[in-house]
């Protein structure tokens, strides 16, 4: 018999796709079941912010930068305010400092628990999705009853924050603090003991710490891999001078450590939560600060929950930015999904995309450009009239 | 629509849909704030498969479109394609106050503007982001209006 020819397909992924809830465009190729190649093509949620933030108010940018993206919502908008107050020359008090890092944790724990329902459902655990969802909707009651809504806190103002936590508030988010941690143990041991779901993510997609580092992963996706790298500890910003946390890091670097990582530092929230709540400064929790900043520009950085955000921010002296140049953690880490994806089955991929955590909206300020295109060239209308046709009969 | 038989379909095709609509869900440049919204109403809490209501992947299937975000230059081309994927009859939800008015994004360079202006709109649900029980509450008022 002769030797079969090795087929390659392409199999594009998206950018409609059930797996992820925001547009983003893949192709891999694909060798019998094996991945050869990848490439992502993302920009779909490309709105312009950064063009638009020229044009409003730093008040009114605040709220735009929060909705960046509204998953970590309170780490942009906070990543903002630290470089305009550090523009401006002006100190929250101590006490906003601390309801900023809170808040942050929060964030964070709602994040990773919403990336752990959504990497178990890709690999196809949907009873752990839906048990950490509704986990999930303990924090998300928490933030709201200190900020009025459940996405999207606007906690921030320049020179503080504006919202406040009283003796109720406390109780309950000790309560919610330690409901979760119980909850979290048993995750933990879901992922790390269950047999079936290690299968799925013990070994697969692993990054070693060389090409961590040469990749610039970071994150819990680059903790997983040995990487020490973490902004809240490296340059302590708004109240982790006075709430240090520790870092958590795994060796492995497969997708079990991501999963370990991330769980780990949840733990690690929860005790930072419980900390603030009992020690939290009394005092204001706003300062003045002027309306027109002074000129100058500056760079900010804080740890978002899936790795290191940076903000430039340049200011010429009027009530608007000129500049503001918006980095997100997602963007450093998809080198890391493509390279790690060859020599895969097609069937990891939803996993191993997932874990990273990848935001697009975030992502989207920027256009990313495939490639080389497909051969057979189809424009739009021509593809969309088939489309109709052939589903008519 | 006289015949009989006819007007029998009719009747088991609307209580079928009413009854179990499926939803379609495309994120045209939204902020992600209303996407966890509404994955949240799959989920124990709000756990909108109890009335039915199913959401999946391909437009093929679906009977909902549920839209979030102001609709960017980019995914303009891709909602309509969707929108036009879709069997007949077909209803669009527009979930968030960016689909309906580009909220906080409007005047953004790569913004079209709201979904309206690219497909039609049967509900809205404002908020940014709306609750899951909003959310809920404005399939359920689409799907009242289909009631004969
Ligand atoms: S309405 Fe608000 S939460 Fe929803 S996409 Fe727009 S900015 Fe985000």
């Amino acid at each position: 018999m002769p030797r079969q020819k090795s087929e390659r397909f392409i199999v594009p992924i998206g950018p409609q796709h059930p797996a992820l809830k925001e547009p983003g465009h893949f192709e891999f190729t694909v060798e019998g079941e094996v991945v050869t190649n990848a490439t992502a093509r993302l920009g779909f949620v490309h709105r312009g912010m950064e063009k638009g933030a020229e044009s409003r108010t730093w008040t009114q940018d605040l709220y735009l930068m929060e909705r960046v993206c509204g998953i970590c919502s309170h780490v942009h908008s906070m990543a903002f305010v630290l470089g305009v107050e550090k523009l401006a020359n002006v100190q929250a008090p101590p006490r906003a400092q601390a309801i900023r890092e809170l808040v942050a944790e929060l964030e964070r724990i709602h994040s990773h628990i919403l990336w752990l329902g959504v990497a178990a459902h890709e690999g196809g655990f949907d009873t752990l999705f839906m048990f950490s969802w509704r986990d999930r909707e303990t924090v998300m009651d928490l933030l709201e009853t200190i900020s009025g809504n459940r996405v999207n806190y606007s906690a921030n103002v320049l020179g503080g924050v504006k919202v406040d936590i009283n003796e109720r508030q406390k109780d309950e988010l000790l309560r919610g603090m330690d409901f979760l941690e119980e909850r979290t143990r048993h995750y933990l041991k879901v992922v790390t003991e269950d047999d079936t779901f290690l299968g799925r993510t013990r070994n697969i997609g692993v990054m070693t710490f060389e090409e961590a580092t040469r990749l610039g992963a970071i994150g819990p996706t680059g903790r997983a891999s040995g990487l020490l790298r973490d902004v809240r500890m490296d340059s302590p910003y708004a109240g982790y001078p006075d709430f240090p946390i520790q870092i958590v890091t795994a060796k492995a670097g497969d997708l079990e450590a991501r999963f370990v990582v991330r769980i780990k530092e949840l733990f690690e929230s929860y005790r930072l939560v419980r900390e603030i709540v009992e020690k939290i400064p009394s005092g204001d929790l706003t300062t003045k600060i002027p309306r027109r900043i002074p000129e100058g520009e500056t760079v900010s950085r804080v740890e978002a929950p899936r790795g290191e955000l940076f903000y430039y921010i340049k200011s010429n002296g009027t009530d608007r930015p000129e500049r503001v140049k918006v980095r997100t953690p997602s963007l450093c880490n998809c080198a890391s999904v493509l390279t790690t994806a060859i020599g895969h089955k097609l069937a990891d991929m939803p996993m191993i995309l997932a874990g990273i955590d990848p935001c697009f909206s975030c992502n989207d300020r920027m256009v990313v450009l495939n490639g080389p295109a497909g051969q057979s060239l189809w424009d739009w209308e021509k593809l969309r009239q088939y489309g109709i046709e052939y589903y008519k009969k | 629509m006289n015949n009989p038989i006819q007007n029998v379909m009719e009747k088991i095709k609307t209580w079928a849909r009413t009854n179990s609509p499926w939803a379609i869900h495309f994120n045209s440049g939204s902020c992600n704030g209303c996407d966890i919204e509404i994955l949240a109403t799959l989920t124990p809490r709000y756990d909108v498969e109890r009335f039915g209501i199913k959401l999946q992947g391909s437009p093929r299937h679906a009977d909902v479109l549920i839209c979030t975000g102001p609709v960017t230059l980019q995914a303009r081309d891709r909602l309509v394609r969707i929108y036009e994927q879709m069997p007949e009859p077909k209803f669009v939800v527009a979930v968030g106050s960016c689909s309906i008015s580009g909220g906080v994004f409007d005047g953004c360079y790569n913004v079209v503007g709201d979904i309206s202006e690219v497909i039609p709109v049967n509900v809205y649900v404002p908020g940014c982001p709306p609750r899951p029980e909003a959310i809920i509450y404005g399939i359920e008022q689409l799907l009242k209006t289909l009631q004969p």
